[in-house]
């Protein structure tokens, strides 16, 4: 399944990544190599397999649903590239 | 001084907790070799993204207060260097992208906490690929790396010291750190570890907690060593691993004495060869030492199994789904708002994906636009859902074979190091450097690589050690095993001592100008 340049503008918008045509083109081309050489897993029987989704047969832990951590607003914001008080600051989002 | 700086940065890690103990030098001494190397070398190499002098001066005295006490922590004074992937108290961690440039962590990684309580010494930050995407160091926003190591009949040609964990398997052969940090989540640390003539250890996955850690692939990330030789990479992953409520997927489980078990027999010990773990166009030199490395082992008492992992070739397609998937899910969080870049943009929207075009490189855009499209709606199942089943059956290959035998033998990487440029054409051949080293990732199986012969060039060759999951002893013993018998003594042309007289004198001169 070929990917158009429609479709990569679609997955760059999902992405939130910012693209202009002739990086749109390049792409297409890119991904469709990529995607074609991926096929060949559909060689592969498939049938009755569980999917693996961890790194390892694992079960994933619990913990207690309490609060263990934080309290130190000025080591969270250090890195803010913009702050307002306590707060990350970002452009107007409602008018 | 009772050791030469030359001779100080040659030791392994070993030799010089040895030589500190019993009061050979000083730690002091023995950092201010490795920083006096890293400024004559590392203008060339690129290796170190940064530098923490005065940091590794404060840490080395330390250091030797607590060694004057009869303190026997097992890394006290031992200057080491991290990858720029591990989040460090109050010092730059830019995952080698731009994204991060201006990204101070308030925070220390489990593994580098870890390491700092073992008493380590932090020479700087090591470069690498962006986001730890990419064989070779190229795609690093920080420059390429130059691997020490020159063909002989071609020295002017810059070779690349693969990747991801580049800068770390730099630094550690040109004598410019003892050990280095690296992260393995389709062969980062065992190909440049190749590359480099080096030990490269990538542990079980859970071995190792991935907090701080900057997340490219949660499920394939394993931190793990880089050392000069298969004891050392014992004693560092000794300090790294252990359970840690932090990381979700941290075993707990308890670590044994890696140090120990180098010194076990492998006699009687079973040893699959994989026959799948060929490529077209491997040279026959690799398929030759290959062979060696089989007769090294059956000499040394083991037992060898000839074996199959059938669904192996499927493993780089299906690495190339599930990487990128997770990967698109994590680099979510750079958005130009909490830490990081920020390019200014009409509204919110705008904003985000101004600052991450601007913010990543083009193999990253190019990972998370292919993560995204097969997690999207109408492609999750004939993509990623396929490939978790496959990897279902990659690791069923695993499992099988390892009722049959203890071990496998395997070479690391299809080549030796290529150029600077060479293997850039479509991005496919770059992935294809990863091909012996993805299935042990996807199946969280522990490998390392061993430095165990030259090619016809002169260049480093390595062989691959795959074990059970959570018996790195049984790796550790089977590489030193090889170590043994290849008996590597081949050196980097580029390396601290190799023209220790002119390099001090650069640096002096410098300071005497600056």
């Amino acid at each position: 399944m070929a990917l158009d340049s429609a479709t990569v503008r679609r997955i760059a918008t999902l992405a939130r990544i910012h693209m202009d045509d002739a990086e749109v083109a390049t792409l297409a081309g890119e991904l469709n190599s990529i995607l074609g050489w991926i096929e060949q897993l559909n060689e592969v029987d498939v049938t009755g397999v569980d999917p693996l989704t961890g790194g390892a047969h694992m079960a994933l832990k619990l913990r207690e649903d309490v609060v263990t951590d934080g309290g130190y607003p000025e080591r969270i914001l250090y890195n803010a590239p913009d702050r307002s008080g306590d707060f990350f600051a970002v452009p107007k989002v409602v008018e | 001084m009772t050791l030469p700086p030359s001779e100080l940065t040659g030791l392994t890690i070993a030799a010089g907790r040895d030589g500190l103990r019993a009061k050979a030098f000083s730690a002091e001494e023995l950092t201010i070799a490795h920083l006096h190397a890293i400024e004559a070398l590392n203008p060339r190499l690129n290796a170190y993204l940064s530098v923490g002098h005065s940091q590794a001066m404060e840490q080395a005295r330390a250091a030797d207060a607590a060694l004057a006490q009869g303190d026997t922590r097992p890394l006290l004074g031992i200057p080491l260097a991290i990858k720029d992937l591990f989040c460090t108290t109050g010092v730059r961690t830019t995952a080698g992208s731009e994204i991060l440039m201006p990204f101070v962590p308030p925070y220390e990684s489990t593994v580098t906490e870890q390491l700092l309580r073992d008493g380590a010494v932090f020479l700087g930050k090591t470069n690498m690929d962006e986001f730890a995407m990419g064989s070779s160091n190229m795609t690093s926003h920080y420059g390429p790396v130059e691997n020490p190591w020159k063909r002989r009949q071609d020295a002017n040609a810059v070779l690349v010291p693969g990747g991801s964990s580049g800068g770390s398997a730099a630094a550690v052969a040109a004598r410019l750190a003892m050990g280095a940090t690296g992260t393995d989540t389709g062969g980062s640390i065992r190909q440049p570890a190749s590359f480099c003539g080096l030990v490269g250890a990538k542990p079980t996955y859970g071995r190792c907690s991935r907090w701080g850690v900057v997340a490219f692939a949660s499920s394939l990330d394993h931190p793990g060593p880089i050392t000069r030789t298969v004891r050392d990479a014992a004693i560092l992953l000794g300090s790294m691993s252990g359970h840690d409520p932090k990381d979700s997927t941290s075993a707990n489980v308890p670590v044994p004495n890696f140090e120990a078990a180098c010194d076990r027999s492998i006699k009687g010990l079973r040893i699959g060869v994989p026959k799948e773990y060929r490529s077209d166009g491997m040279p026959g030199e690799i398929e030759t030492l290959w062979r060696q490395g089989v007769d090294w082992l059956r000499e040394a008492g083991a037992e060898i199994v000839d074996v199959s992992l059938p669904h192996t070739k499927y493993g780089l397609a299906t690495y190339y789904i599930i990487a990128p998937a997770e990967a698109s899910s994590n680099l979510a969080r750079y958005d130009g708002v909490r830490f990081g870049l920020r390019t200014d943009g009409e509204d919110l929207r705008d904003l985000y994906e101004r600052t991450r075009a601007k913010g990543f490189g083009a193999e990253v855009r190019r990972r998370i636009m292919i993560g995204t499209y097969v997690l999207s709606a109408g492609y999750y199942d004939a993509y990623y859902l396929r490939a978790q089943k496959v990897r279902a059956l990659i690791l069923r290959d695993f499992t099988e074979v390892f009722e049959q035998v203890d071990a496998l033998l395997t070479p690391t990487a299809p080549s030796a190091a290529f150029a600077q440029g060479e293997k850039m054409d479509d991005p496919i051949t770059m992935y294809l450097n990863d091909l012996f080293t993805v299935p042990a990732d996807l199946a969280g199986v522990p490998a390392a690589s061993v430095p165990c012969g030259l090619d016809a060039d002169g260049l480093p060759l390595g062989l691959q050690v795959i074990a059970r999951p959570f018996d790195e002893e049984t790796m550790f013993a089977v590489a030193t095993a090889l170590e043994r018998a290849a008996d590597f003594s081949a050196l980097p042309t580029l390396r601290a001592g190799g023209d220790w007289e002119s390099d001090v004198k650069d640096y002096l001169d410098k300071l005497a100008g600056a």
